[in-house]
């Protein structure tokens, strides 16, 4: 009887998705394209022509080919594999870091948020402190201090996306705190503590999952500038913005392939990201389904 | 002579993602000059698309599908863009259900007045404004040289209708068109802005259609009624014909269920009166005199910084009785229902339930009180007391799992049993809140604070959201459990004549004080406060005439 109950709903739900998708073709296609990025991801040992460390000084800074499609960098080593390489260490930073600020900051929010009074007050005054930094900055001060390690890199851009999360929960749930249904539950038994975790929280994860794709785009932007500039992860291992940075030094005297394919790379996981957000929002969104 | 408005088969339809609905089924009506016409019927009759269609601001999904609106011998639907905007303001306008919502929040009254009064007429600044403030006085609104300059968020929901009037009349319609004008507002409000609706359209010759689901609101205002239900015209009379005789079935059964005066509960859902009793049987025999008291409220006050929304109100309530807190918005109705739901804490007073002190009980520990399942509670909206991400079995079993520790085949049982007791089908149990309609919705409310079989239930305007129909199912189901489980019920409401048919006691606030108590048939039938006095005078009534009262 149950498990009737069960399929019903997630075939309704499957039913929403195509609707969804098929409405809105820009959303399939930068689903398609964040789909595909998480598969090279999590398959890219398996995806890589060539091994992206070993260097092969005599093929070194040539151009796309048949052999090397993305070309070969200063000592060799075949590009595509070293960008193929690095989309599992970007993404793996970016979901961690996002993860981890969208986790702790709707926690924090939410309750905020809930309670109102002096804890909102003095969050928020903490929130505002820490957003007049400006957030780069901060962030590289912080991996500077910590130590040149990916889960610094890691902690530094949660911090910095914190505020974010902390101030969008908050919001969500203060325009909910006061509706008949979060009384409800006050009456139906439920403490404050899972009014808010249990009933608040699920109910802005459709809102908080814009923010969390929009912010995916970013945090991998940000990742990648911190090594760019050489913090965080260091080379040989492929990374993008290490890639960017590397082949930077070429651009003058015409090796464009080193700097256009890892920024091509970047640019189009940004992007497909941030699509992605308005199109999961009509997905989570339990009024759109009928 | 050709009338002012004449739509002739109009039909509206709208385009969703389950195909297209039809609004409008072909609907025929006219309106001539001056005369005040009544669209009434209960959500989703098509009164409110009539009017869009009319003054063609539909939303994009929706189209006119066929016929024909003539305004002045011309067609609306055909007119352009330019040429609809000029007939805006200067022939029809219109005046919405929300006045708040309706006025640009960020620029002052009498800019939003100089604004319509400039768009359709070439006038100095200065001039528009003395104009504005012309307009203010004829709306009746007290200070209008202050008012001139103050936002809306500054003024009251009935000070920013008026506001809205004057807009509407700024450049002097031939018609107005007033969608529930009212709704939302307090009945002495309500009462003060229909009276001044109805003599600036007097003074004015202007034609107007006033659109509301009350039928007293359209027998004292309206010259004519027509009756919508599912998109087409069911009926059309002048309203002392149509709601003392209504021919069409439809017209009948809303003109039962709408409370009047003298109706009585089984009136309402059209159950047949026990012959030979003249007079209209109370709500339920009150408990007797010896009995313990459930409930004792001494001196609760509420303050918010320096104001009391609630300032020292005592009242006392034996079990399985049934008493009204009947009042104005801001009167402290709904803050005291919460205050003993414990669901927030008084500032002073004692509560004591059963014997015990529970007042003392911080509002933030009551859930783990044992007390927590006695006294539970039926929500207004019942569009905003439902967790949108719960099913319907998942709203009625959460406080099941938390205050009886119900599991399994047991809970599931207790959740069916307390839906087929709200009336809620066993089909309906898997489905979410923007499934179901507004009175199933109302009907899981019920069925949620009934399932932990409490002692004590507040409803908080449990039907006011409600189409009448749907209200007499709900207050009638509300009757019977209450019957059936004995429970005693506070019944917190605007509504005097619900009150009067549910309670056999009430109590009316005002500012947070109480200013009348008394049995309900004494207190309705001589009310001994003028501000009781007052309420009771706003309420409009129609009057269903006695040859209804022999057929019912």
């Amino acid at each position: 009887m149950r498990t009737l109950a069960v399929t019903a709903p997630s075939r309704a739900m499957l039913g929403h998705l195509a609707w969804v998708l098929r409405r809105n073709p820009l959303t399939a296609l930068a689903s398609a394209g964040a789909l595909a990025l998480c598969l090279v991801a999590l398959f890219s040992p398996w995806l890589t022509p060539y091994d992206p460390i070993a260097s092969d000084v005599p093929i070194a800074l040539q151009p796309p080919s048949a052999a090397h499609w993305a070309g070969t960098d200063q000592l060799g080593r075949d590009l595509l594999s070293r960008i193929i390489a690095a989309t599992r260490l970007d993404l793996a930073i970016a979901l961690s870091a996002v993860g981890l600020s969208f986790v702790v900051g709707a926690v924090i929010g939410s309750f905020c948020g809930y309670a109102g009074g002096k804890l909102d007050r003095a969050v928020g005054r903490l929130v505002d402190v820490l957003m007049a930094f400006p957030l780069f900055v901060l962030a590289m001060a912080m991996v500077a201090a910590l130590g040149n390690r990916v889960e610094n890199i890691v902690v530094a851009t949660a911090i910095i996306n914190l505020p974010f999360y902390i101030r969008f929960a908050r919001a969500e749930v203060n325009i909910r705190r006061d509706l008949g249904w979060v009384e409800a539950a006050r009456a139906g038994g439920e403490s404050h503590a899972s009014v808010v975790l249990r009933y608040l929280l699920p109910n802005i994860l459709p809102a908080m999952a814009v923010q969390i794709s929009l912010n995916l785009g970013w945090a991998i932007l940000n990742a990648a500038g911190l090594s760019f500039i050489g913090l965080g992860v260091r080379p040989p291992t492929p990374e993008w913005g290490i890639l960017v940075a590397e082949g930077a030094r070429f651009i003058t005297t015409g090796k464009w392939w080193l700097v256009a394919f890892p920024g091509l790379a970047l640019m189009l996981s940004v992007l497909c990201f941030n699509l992605m957000g308005d199109g999961l929002r009509d997905i989570l969104d339990p009024r759109q389904r009928t | 002579m050709s009338p002012l408005l004449r739509i002739e088969n109009l039909s509206v339809t709208f385009a969703t993602r389950a195909g297209p609905i039809e609004a409008l089924r072909g609907i025929d009506l006219t309106v001539g000059a001056g005369q005040t016409l009544g669209i009434v019927g209960e959500s989703g009759s098509g009164k409110s698309v009539t009017a869009f269609a009319t003054t063609r601001l539909l939303d994009r999904a929706g189209r006119i599908a066929g016929g024909r609106i003539l305004f002045k011998g011309q067609d609306v639907s055909r007119l352009s863009g330019k040429e609809m905007q000029a007939l805006h303001g200067a022939a029809i306008s219109m005046i919405f259900q929300n006045p708040r919502a309706a006025l640009n929040p960020i620029r002052t009254v009498g800019l939003q007045l100089a604004d319509a009064l400039r768009a359709h007429r070439d006038l100095s600044a200065a001039a528009a404004r003395a104009r504005a403030l012309d307009l203010l006085k004829a709306v009746l609104i007290r200070d209008p040289e202050r008012r001139l300059d103050a936002y809306p968020h500054e003024l009251s929901g009935g000070m920013c209708q008026r506001v809205m009037i004057a807009l509407a009349v700024a450049c002097e319609p031939a018609l107005l068109i007033a969608d529930e004008p009212t709704t939302g507002l307090d009945v002495t409000t309500q009462k003060t802005v229909m009276d001044l609706l109805a003599r600036i359209a007097a003074e004015r010759g202007m034609a107007m259609i006033l659109i509301t689901h009350d039928l007293g609101l359209a027998a004292k205002y309206c010259g004519r009624v027509v009756v919508m239900e599912r998109g087409r015209l069911v009926e059309e009379a002048a309203p002392g014909r149509l709601f003392a005789h209504p021919q069409h079935a439809y017209t009948k059964r809303l003109v039962a269920a709408s409370p009047t005066p003298n109706s009585t509960l089984a009136d309402l859902v059209g159950e047949t009166r026990p012959a030979g009793s003249g007079i209209p049987a109370a709500p339920h025999p009150a408990p007797p005199r010896g009995t313990a008291l459930l409930l004792e409220v001494q001196d609760l006050v509420k303050r918010y910084g320096n104001a009391a929304a609630v300032d020292g109100i005592s009242l006392r309530m034996r079990p399985g009785e049934s008493l009204g807190l009947v009042g104005e918005s801001g009167s402290g109705k709904s803050t005291t229902s919460r205050l003993i739901c414990r669901l927030i804490d008084p500032s002073e007073g004692t509560i004591l339930f059963d014997g015990q002190s529970i007042g003392d009980v911080p509002a933030r520990d009551f859930h783990r009180s044992e007390l927590r399942r006695a006294i539970q509670i039926v929500f207004q909206d019942p569009n905003d007391s439902l967790n949108p991400r719960f099913s319907a079995f998942d709203s009625i079993a959460q406080p099941l799992k938390r205050l009886t520790g119900l599991r399994g085949a047991a809970l599931r049982a207790r959740v069916m049993e307390s839906a087929e007791r709200s009336g809620l089908g066993p089909d309906l149990i898997d489905r979410f809140p923007h499934q179901l309609s507004g009175g199933q919705k109302a009907r899981i409310g019920i069925a949620r604070a009934i399932a932990v079989r409490p002692r004590f239930l507040i409803l908080d305007e449990p039907t006011a959201a409600l189409d009448v129909s749907v209200q007499a199912m709900i207050l009638h189901l509300l009757d019977l459990l209450r019957r059936e489980d004995d429970l005693a019920f506070l019944f917190v409401s605007h509504d005097l004549n619900v009150v009067r048919m549910m309670c056999e006691r009430t109590i009316v606030l005002q500012n947070g004080r109480v200013v009348e108590e008394g049995a309900s048939e004494t207190l309705f039938a001589r009310p001994q406060s003028a501000y009781a006095r007052e309420l009771l005078a706003a309420i409009p009534h129609f009057d269903p005439g006695a040859p209804l009262a022999a057929t019912a």
